[in-house]
């Protein structure tokens, strides 16, 4: 039990390696490189390129989670993820919640 | 000190709990921290039309900066993990190595977004120029005082490290000041998208 215990502190716990880390600044570099490019050259029409940087940025977001915080090896039970994961909730309804009742109130205008 | 000697043989385990406990409690701070930014991008947006007949983001934002200040920030998470890697090494040079270069990214990140306030200002966008302006200063200003802060803290640790070495109390904290550096890696990239990238196009 014991040396399973330790096994998987060496395995499971590292916290990362040096592939990963240049894995996920490699991905970083090029994620902020598409949405800027799209951007400085007008590669696409407005609303394409809004999409494009809302998806480059939560892709980038999710590299920084998995190849920098290591929040793929985290033990069960896994609060981290879960925490995060409401926050996520919580920052959606926040944003989407804010824009939707601005959005109402500048038709009153 | 002592404690962490004799414990050598098992304090990965014994430590394990206390150290991880308060690593997690970190975490649920920084889960916090995104609800705040979460407000304040959400104010953002809304406002981002309310120019009040003044000037906007994409009159007056120069983007090489941003670009710069962008791969400066994103090098400097890389390297705190770097530092991580040293530590796990047990190497105590390359550590502070790499946790100094981090902080000095930091700084100069620091500087150039104090360099951009400044011209922004003196071009005439004033926090209170419009509601556009101060949702503005807001948002990015909040994230530039958390990378303050984050240098100073990163500082303290280094200074720690040289004196005391690698313990599993500065491990800890070096184990949370990295997940902080990357954390703000991560909310500047949405600033970087959400309030530059999206004013500009």
């Amino acid at each position: 039990m014991a040396s399973q215990n330790q096994s998987h502190e060496e395995t499971g716990h590292t916290h990362g390696s040096l592939k990963s880390y240049i894995i996920g600044f490699v991905l970083s570099i090029i994620l902020t490189i598409i949405p800027l490019v799209a951007v400085l050259n007008d590669l696409f029409n407005r609303s394409t390129t809004i999409a494009v940087i809302l998806v480059t940025a939560a892709l980038q977001f999710l590299v920084q989670l998995i190849f920098f915080m290591h929040i793929r090896e985290e033990d069960k039970p896994r609060y981290n993820l879960i925490s995060l994961i409401f926050a996520v909730l919580i920052l959606l309804t926040i944003v989407i919640g804010s824009i939707w009742i601005m959005t109402y109130n500048k038709v009153a205008i | 000190m002592a404690q962490a000697h004799s414990h050598s043989h098992s304090h990965d385990h014994g430590h394990h709990d206390q150290e991880s406990l308060k690593q997690f409690g970190f975490w649920l701070f920084m889960i916090t921290d995104v609800i705040l930014f979460a407000t304040l991008f959400a104010t953002f947006i809304v406002l981002r039309d309310n120019t009040a007949s003044g000037p906007v983001g994409a009159d007056l934002i120069e983007m090489n900066g941003i670009i710069i200040s962008t791969f400066i920030l994103l090098t400097s998470s890389f390297t705190s993990g770097l530092a991580l890697l040293s530590m796990n090494k047990g190497d105590k040079r390359g550590l502070i190595l790499w946790l100094a270069v981090s902080a000095l990214l930091g700084l100069s990140f620091i500087y150039l977004e104090v360099n951009e306030f400044i011209h922004l200002v003196h071009e005439g966008a004033k926090i209170s120029t419009s509601a556009y302006w101060s949702a503005f200063y807001t948002l990015v200003g909040t994230h530039g005082l958390h990378v303050s802060i984050g240098i100073v803290w990163m500082t303290a640790i280094i200074i720690q490290l040289a004196k005391r070495g690698i313990t599993p109390v500065t491990k800890r904290k070096v184990n949370i000041i990295s997940l902080y550096w990357h954390f703000l890696d991560a909310v500047w990239i949405f600033v970087f998208s959400l309030v530059y990238l999206m004013e500009v196009m």
